[in-house]
């Protein structure tokens, strides 16, 4: 294959080679690589924080009655935990970092179509989440709505971090439907006119449409990216071609189409039309069957392969089984019997977190253990990097896990204080999420300790393009246009 | 005559078992699989892999499965749902009132409850409603649930079949005291539902004032008994001297009609010493000025 598309003693991408240096030089880059890498930096940033919000509500739930804040604390810490993680990590995450990075190598170009657009995109994520940060301490104190904004509730908090809401959220998803409801929340506010809240002849279950027809498909643009990155782990590490590369493609146009129609599964108690709910529970568990069809390719691709379990590879694996038990867990929200126990209550939490956090978020450190090699031109330590692992994923199920068997016994969510039937549960909580706080600060340190070896250009025996490049790549990609492979993942 | 708490206990827990059963078979199954290939195939062992063809049969097969088993589960669910939504002729009915953040239950006669109590063996269904924002109206153990929405006509119905206390919550977010907004449902034998319907008071033989603090809800924040929830108790209220923050100065004031009437209508105005603005909102056009004469009496007999 394509080994030496270039020349060797070119600078990497790391290296200031233009009239800029350092700090500034990385503010102005339109090179694809850096920009990922601002938005990886900044998307630690904001998991940190994420992270941290969440670890007091654990802290603050470890016993009934208040530790150490009070309910409106709370509330506004949770909608600030939701806001965070989802619109400013898990939405926007696997696509800016690892789609910035590696796509524009996998399809052999140097750069994205418009590398002046890409790095003006990352300065309005930068202001969204600035002005987010700053909404929060104007008005009267911090939005406590949770991220749904349920009116007419919502409609009754101040009007600044709405209004500066609206525009954050509008720049940084462009989203129409979202965009057009927030706005008739602030008509809604300004000129009275009445949309969602009854007092003025509005109708509030129609605020829970447009928000769940928006943020329903929004589950699958955060879990289709994810699904990507373990079709590029699992064939590389079992040295295997993807099995059913036709099935996998086609499922996920089926997830994306079927996924714009089942927003009404969150609404089944809303006293919607007892018509309109048994399609939307049909079409919820129809969406569930292309997504088994994946797990079942991939595990398929591990039979017969030559399996190198390493890290990357290990997330992969958590993945599937924390996905498989997220989309269980769903279908129970499908059946429309059991979805009227288990809504609004912890098993919602504990199932979307098994999505999001087990699904997505072990997908992004599959990635980063994939990938950082190649971004950063050393290796890291397995051997920490397992164990690291090993506490992501216990503190994980310990942490969430519970939480579904409280849900079932009625525990609703977002509550700050519980009856004491509940404290154990709780507290086994509490103690996941410290294991898991351990697990990602020992993660952080392997892979920022800087000791590692000197990478390869492909320490994985990947078949993919971006490794015939040196680790780190040069500026410039590709010197000599590539040879591209006749059949991606080809193993033969 | 089926055994749970309520007549649809036993139908939705046969479709979580069902759908517990299904899951952990393919859950544990797909894991052993992959545990099994990482050994069986790992690279020391199996230094080549070897390259398999995609199999149309076997792709049909694991496309065919899952489709008739969600097909399967969609209909079981359906139809456990179902006896739900159609409410016996004979149902007994109550008015459920969802308020921040308490709940109350209207009974024939005007008569009203801050407990459900209810007769065994006796279809009941609720009315909802909620006279702020959405809440949620929750009993797990007879596993009923329904949002309660202003301006709509939500209801739902059951059976209760065991006699005892059951918690009642709020499960859709409605604010500071979302969690707390919960209470219980008694279920009595006929004879003693009767006598309990008796000895409740009809709301109009209550204090005029008390009435009106019950109708807005301010007993949510502020209680009667002394006790401290959002707010300071009305309790000893009435002629204490408070501190308060006044254009942002501190000073203190009697507490008189004059101030009770602000505080009713700019409670940011003079905002007593340690609380944020905006916690308690004006009730300008909601309690009038004869209601917060009426308010105002009642708070001077609680002493
Ligand atoms: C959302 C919770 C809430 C509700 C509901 C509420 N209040 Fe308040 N109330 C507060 C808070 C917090 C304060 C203290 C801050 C302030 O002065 O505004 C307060 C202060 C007061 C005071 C002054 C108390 C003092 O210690 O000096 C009075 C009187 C009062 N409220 C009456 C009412 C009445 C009457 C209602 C119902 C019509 C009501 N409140 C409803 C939260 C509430
Ligand atoms: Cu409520
Ligand atoms: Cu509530």
């Amino acid at each position: 294959m394509s080994e030496n598309t270039h020349l060797h003693e070119e600078p990497s991408y790391l290296v200031d080679t233009g009239k800029r240096k350092g700090i500034l030089a990385w503010l102005t880059t339109i090179d694809h690589k850096r920009i990922a890498l601002l938005y990886l930096w900044s998307i630690m940033v904001f998991f940190i924080v994420g992270g941290i919000l969440g670890e007091t509500m654990r802290t603050e739930l470890y016993k009934p009655g208040q530790q150490f804040y009070g309910p409106q604390t709370y509330n506004a810490i949770f909608t600030l935990h939701g806001l965070i993680m989802i619109f400013l990590i898990v939405i926007p995450g696997l696509t800016v970092v690892f789609g910035n990075f590696v796509m524009p190598i996998m399809i052999g170009a140097n750069d994205v179509a418009f590398p002046r657009l890409n790095l003006f995109t990352w300065y309005l994520y930068i202001l969204g989440a600035a002005i987010v940060v700053v909404s929060q301490f104007t008005g009267d104190g911090p939005p406590d709505t949770g991220w749904t904004f349920y009116a007419p509730y919502s409609t009754q908090t101040p009007l600044l971090p709405w209004a500066i809401y609206a525009t954050a959220w509008i720049q940084i998803l462009a989203t129409p439907v979202i965009g057009i409801t927030l706005l008739m929340i602030i008509a809604e506010r300004t000129f009275h006119i009445g949309f969602f809240d009854p007092a003025l002849g509005g109708d509030p279950v129609l605020y829970q449409h447009l928000f769940w027809i928006y943020s329903h498909p929004a589950v699958y643009i955060m879990i289709l990216p994810a699904m990507g990155v373990i079709t590029e782990i699992i064939p590389t590490f079992c040295q295997k071609q993807i099995y059913g590369y036709k099935a996998i493609a086609i499922s996920s146009l089926a997830i994306a189409g079927v996924g714009y129609f089942v927003w009404g599964h969150h609404m089944f108690t809303s006293g919607m039309s007892k018509e309109a709910i048994w399609l939307f529970s049909i079409l919820t568990f129809l969406v569930a069957v292309p997504s088994a069809i994946k797990v079942f390719n991939w595990v398929a691709t591990m039979y017969k392969g030559s399996i190198d379990l390493k890290p990357p590879l290990l997330y992969a694996i958590a993945f599937i089984f924390l996905f498989m038990i997220g989309g269980f867990t769903g279908l129970v929200q499908g059946a429309l019997a059991t979805d009227i126990q288990v809504h609004d209550t912890a098993f919602i939490v504990a199932h979307f977190h098994y999505i999001i956090f087990g699904g997505v978020g072990f997908a992004f450190l599959g990635a980063i253990h994939y990938w950082y090699p190649k971004m950063f031109g050393r290796m890291y330590s397995n051997r920490i990097a397992n164990i690291a692992w090993g506490f992501l994923f216990a503190g994980f199920n310990l942490l969430y896990f519970p939480q579904f068997i409280i849900g079932l016994e009625g525990m609703p969510r977002r509550y700050f204080d519980y009856l004491p039937q509940f404290t154990t549960a709780q507290q086994i909580s509490t103690w996941g999420g410290y294991i898991l706080a351990i697990g990602m600060i020992i993660m952080i340190v392997n892979l920022f300790r800087k000791k590692g070896e000197k990478a390869t250009a492909n320490p994985w025996g990947g078949k993919t393009l971006e490794w015939t490049l040196p680790s780190p790549p040069p500026m410039e990609n590709f010197t000599t246009p590539p040879v591209v492979p006749e059949k991606p993942y080809n193993y033969d | 005559m089926n055994t749970g708490a309520s007549n649809f206990v036993e139908g939705v827990d046969w479709v979580f078992k069902l759908l517990f059963g299904i899951s952990a078979f393919f859950l544990i199954v797909i894991t052993a699989m992959m545990i099994f290939f990482v050994i069986r195939y790992n690279r020391k062992r199996h230094p080549k892999a070897v390259q398999i063809k995609d199999n149309m049969a076997l792709e049909i097969t694991w496309i065919t499965i899952p489709v008739i088993i969600v097909l399967f589960l969609f209909y079981y669910g359906f139809s456990a749902f179902q006896p739900m939504i159609w409410v016996p002729k004979d149902a007994m009915k109550v008015k459920v009132i969802g308020k921040m953040w308490q709940w109350s239950f209207e009974y024939p006669g005007n008569k009203v409850a801050d407990t459900l109590v209810l007769p065994l063996n006796r279809p009941v269904k609720l009315d909802l409603v909620s006279v702020d924002v959405i809440h949620g109206f929750s009993i797990p153990a007879f596993r009923v649930k329904e949002d309660v929405v202003p301006g709509k006509n939500n209801y739902m119905w059951f059976t209760p079949q065991q006699t005892g206390n059951f918690e009642i919550f709020c499960t859709a977010y409605c604010g500071v005291r979302h969690s707390y907004m919960g209470t219980k449902v008694r279920v009595v034998t006929p004879r003693q539902y009767d006598q309990w319907l008796a000895s409740v008071k009809v709301a109009s033989e209550e204090p005029g004032g008390l009435q009106v603090l019950k109708k807005n809800a301010c007993t949510g924040c502020h209680s009667l008994d002394g006790s401290k929830l959002v707010s300071a108790s009305f309790k000893g209220l009435y002629g204490k001297t408070e501190t308060v923050v006044t254009n942002g100065t501190e000073r203190k004031v009697k507490v008189d009609d004059e101030y009770i009437t602000t505080s009713i209508y700019e409670p940011d105005k003079d905002l007593v010493s340690g609380y944020s603005k905006g916690i308690m909102k004006s009730y300008k056009g909601i309690v009038k000025e004869d209601e917060a004469k009426m308010i105002i009496e009642y708070l001077k007999t609680l002493k």
